[in-house]
């Protein structure tokens, strides 16, 4: 395996909120090698999407990084201008967003929207911004892109415009693409389609893919490492059939049990975890998980667990996991 | 769209005429005979006599609401009590010069409104942010009249610059536009304010759409996000503001009008009311409420056309 | 809103610059009203022709006008004209509103149809035109000018409340008290006026400035306050006149205009900051 094209080191974010501030991303390293899938699970709420507007340098105004950095090709970009950050965006690194009903301008076509997002492309005139960006829409499976080109939004079906975004994402073809839960808003048929398409991409242009998702089928089906978040921390890491068969992280567990496709025998009851997820702006001493864990001991709610690793590419956050 | 633009034009129908209703039910409920009113306690009774004729009061009261509806529905709004001109010519006279004003007013201050607004996005939070945002609201609450009796001081006495009076000479476009400038001025000061304070909130909102993150996220600098992406969305509310805009700036000129002694609608009816010429006021009124139904319908209809999702938005 | 509220309105109103200065100048305009007679150098309407068109000088601060009256001294009480007006007139508007806006949103759908065409036309006419209108009818004089302004400003305050009345009709806990046998009159006043109170307190000091211009505006055409009384409105068109002979008038008699104008529409942007943190402007996202 060759370097890794983009790593998060000891990232740490917090937002702040009328009367404190809410401690979002708690240092979160992870890191992503050219041509592998990693996944980013984790329930609602857990930071996922946090760090991937982190990843792109996207974060709300009223995000603020505490510490640790963000490494594209070794090279920290938190610590570039603006304005070099800005130059990144597109070209090195880009990113396919949840929603393809609004990802895009309603009052622009497709077409003149695909050709400003090749902004940071120099050296290249309008015309040639246009027709790669036709030849990437026939490459998304778009049947007729001359016509798409000249539509706007609203007249694409949402699996169409989904393939758009993913077209916009691999104009500049980035060593990085971040899609963040790209799949959720699409019907079933839809999105195994769209997971196909990022395979079959995957294996064309060989770049780093991380999918941030809720749906551990999508990343059974694409990834290669699967990263698993809780309360802004990233608590289990794994080969992703070693995570599906012998997850080690209580939480994996619970969360794994929860998932309706894994559900083998038939009961009447769906499997939930109890509890909630801690309070984000005032946290607990110990491991945030304890206090919905079943094996929880009184060093858990007190003493924040080691990072413990179990082998190679992989490591859980647990006082209670053994190498 | 169609049953839309039924209602739509119903309403404007029904209000019309409520409103025309109600300004005749005035003219009754209030003491006095509007003829002795007018002429003032000297008059001689035949001169009362003759002008409640020619006012049309000498009619039994259904008879004068009957004629009264009829007649403004089919364009006659009666005749000037003293000149015996008919009031619609005299309207038609003066209104082309109240609407350039009108136009004029609003147009730059649309320009100006615009480019402050997006100053403000583009440098949201910072120091000039918060300045455009107190200028914006200063210029709101300025009383437009008096920005023009200082327009007159600064520019037409002091500086003579630009003439004080008038509308400039009949066929002379050059004096006719330094004529437009001051009153112009005067009179979409405040537009400027208010325009540059809704591009700002409407910019605003946009800007939290997921389309400007993907702009962003595909590295378009801030600008072209805000130019490109943001104000062509944001524009459409002001679109809608500005018909109901130009309807209420033509009434707002009245003042402006009057201390520039701009021949126009204002100085029609300011000396009507002084006169209490009744048909003069009450046609110009309605006149003036028709045209302001007729712009804020037509806006309604031209904006839900344009764009089917905005139809829902503007629905009350 | 919680207990002790009020307090809590006023130290952000005071924390916000433009609220701090708008409070300090309609406090400045409302001393001036109260107390012209003691603080009015001179008598306002009293004549001195040998006096007239003095400019500013230690015994007349702000110069005399054509008929050698004080000039500061009918400024201070035009404040009195104008705020006794402004105040007025919205207030009994916000009264009418309330009550008119209650009926229509807790009364039978027929009156509430009734009531919202009635608004929609009369917010459809043009203001000026409006009060020119009824100027005509009536005849001028302060009267005229709080109708107008009344009967103009209603349908947005009831408009306002009909909406809270309809909102929290719906409500569930409206429709448990309902349920439990509470009067309407009991619901209206311990639920919906405190929750009117703020949003109506903006609009009302909002529409101040409004009404100060419109009353400025008509005496300045001599349809409003009647001459000798002094109105910001007859003191601009007197300097007017005379702009080229005595240009100071014009000047001075402009200010408090611009400044009460100017101090309540602060002072109203403030107080809807302070009382409704959400619309706070900068929060952006």
């Amino acid at each position: 395996m060759s370097e890794a094209v983009l790593s998060v080191e000891n990232l740490s974010l917090r937002y702040r909120v009328p009367g404190g501030t809410v401690a979002a991303l708690r240092n979160v390293s992870l890191a992503v090698r050219q041509g592998e899938v990693l996944g980013i699970a984790g329930e609602s709420g857990c930071g996922k999407s946090t760090l991937a507007s982190a990843m792109i340098d996207l974060m709300g105004a009223n995000a603020e990084i505490t510490s640790g950095a963000v490494c594209l090709n070794g090279c920290d970009i938190l610590s570039l201008p603006r304005a070099e950050r800005r130059r990144l965006r597109g070209r090195e690194i880009a990113m396919v967003f949840q929603d393809p009903m609004t990802a895009f301008s309603p009052v622009l076509t497709v077409g003149a929207q695909l050709v400003d997002f090749q902004f940071n492309l120099d050296g290249v005139t309008g015309r040639e911004k246009w027709s790669r960006a036709r030849d990437m829409l026939a490459r998304v499976g778009l049947s007729d892109p001359d016509l798409a080109m000249g539509r706007f939004p609203h007249e694409l079906s949402g699996g169409m415009r989904q393939r758009a975004a993913i077209a916009a994402a691999l104009l500049m073809r980035p060593a990085v693409l971040i899609a963040d839960e790209p799949t959720t808003a699409l019907d079933v048929t839809m999105e195994a389609q769209i997971v196909h398409l990022l395979r079959e991409l995957q294996a064309d242009y060989q770049c780093a893919i991380v999918i941030v998702t809720h749906h551990l089928g999508v990343i059974a089906e694409l990834c290669d490492r699967v990263a698993v978040m809780y309360a802004g921390e990233v608590v289990e890491e794994a080969p992703v059939d070693a995570l599906y068969h012998d997850p080690r992280h209580p939480y994996t567990r619970a969360l794994l049990s929860c998932d309706p496709a894994g559900i083998e025998a038939a009961t009447g009851r769906l499997p939930a975890i109890g509890g909630r997820l801690p309070d984000l702006s005032d946290l607990p001493p110990g491991c945030t998980f304890a206090a919905r864990c079943g094996i929880a001991t009184d060093r858990c709610r007190t003493v924040p667990p080691p990072c413990v690793a179990l082998g190679p590419d992989r490591s859980a956050l647990c006082h209670e996991v053994a190498p | 769209m169609l049953r839309y633009a039924i209602k739509r034009i119903a309403l404007a129908f029904v209000i019309l005429i409520t409103v025309m209703l109600a300004m005749y039910a005035m003219v009754f409920l209030v003491p006095g005979d509007p003829a002795s009113l007018a002429l003032g306690p000297r008059a001689t009774p035949e001169l009362k006599e003759l002008l409640r004729e020619r006012m049309g009061l000498d009619e039994p009261v259904l008879m004068q609401v009957w004629h009264f509806f009829h007649n403004a529905l089919t364009g006659d709004l009666g005749y000037d009590v003293w000149s015996k001109r008919p009031v619609l010519d005299q309207i038609l006279e003066f209104f082309p010069n109240t609407l350039i004003l009108g136009i004029t007013a609003l147009g730059w201050a649309v320009v100006l409104g615009i480019a402050l607004g997006c100053a403000a996005v583009v440098w949201r939070g910072t120091v000039t942010d918060r300045l455009l945002g107190v200028l914006s609201v200063g210029l709101i609450s300025v009383p437009a009249f008096v920005v023009a009796i200082y327009a007159i001081l600064i520019f037409a006495v002091w500086l003579r610059w630009l003439p004080a009076i008038g509308a400039g000479t009949p066929g002379d476009i050059g004096s006719q536009i330094r004529a437009l400038i001051l009153p112009a001025f005067a009179l979409g000061i405040g537009w400027v304010g208010y325009l540059a304070r809704l591009v700002r909130a409407s910019l605003l909102e946009v800007m939290g759409e997921n389309y400007i993150r993907t702009a962003r996220a595909f590295g378009l600098p801030e600008r072209r996000v805000v130019f490109r992406y943001a104000l062509r969305v944001a524009i459409i509310p002001t679109i809608a503001l500005l018909a109901v805009g130009l309807g209420s700036i033509l009434s707002s000129a009245v003042f402006v009008e009057t201390v520039f002694g701009r021949p126009g609608i204002g100085t029609l009816i300011t000396g009507a009311v002084q006169k209490r010429n009744y048909p003069v006021v009450m046609g110009t009124v309605l006149f003036m409420t028709a045209f302001y139904l007729f712009i804020v319908t037509a806006a309604d209809l031209l904006i839900a056309r344009l764009d089917p999702r905005v139809r829902d938005v503007f629905r009350r | 809103m919680s207990s002790g509220g009020k307090f809590r309105v006023l130290r952000a109103l005071l924390s916000d610059p433009m609220g701090a200065l708008g409070l300090i100048l309609v406090l400045l305009f409302v001393a001036m009203a109260l107390f012209a007679p003691w603080v009015a150098p001179a008598d306002p309407i009293k004549l001195n022709v040998m006096e007239k068109f003095q400019p500013p000088s230690l015994s007349h601060l702000a110069g005399t006008d054509q008929l050698g009256r004080d000039l500061l001294s009918r400024i201070i009480f035009g404040a009195r004209t104008a705020l006794s007006i402004a105040l007025t007139s919205v207030g009994l508007a916000g009264l009418g509103g309330l009550i008119l806006g209650m009926i229509a949103g807790f009364g039978p759908r027929w009156l509430d149809a009734l009531l919202v065409l009635a608004f929609d036309s009369m917010s459809s006419l043009p203001m000026i035109m409006f009060a020119l209108a009824v100027i005509t009818i009536v005849g001028p004089g302060t009267g005229t000018l709080i109708l107008v302004v009344v009967l103009v400003s209603i349908p947005a305050y009831a408009r306002l409340i009909r909406a809270q009345t309809l909102s929290l009709a719906g409500a569930d806990f409206i429709v448990a008290e309902r349920a439990m046998g509470a009067s309407s009159a009991r619901i209206l006043f311990r639920h919906l006026l405190p929750n009117v109170v703020g949003p109506l307190v903006i609009l009302l000091s909002m529409d101040v400035p409004i009404v100060i211009m419109l009353e400025a505006g008509l005496s300045y055409l001599n349809l409003g306050v009647r001459p000798p009384t002094p109105s910001w409105g007859n003191i601009l068109y007197d300097g007017y006149t005379s702009i080229r002979a005595a240009p100071y008038m014009v000047l001075i008699a402009g200010l408090p205009l611009v400044l009460s104008t100017l101090g309540f529409t602060f002072l109203g942007e403030g107080l809807r900051d302070a009382l409704d943190p959400k619309l706070r402007r900068g929060a952006a996202r």
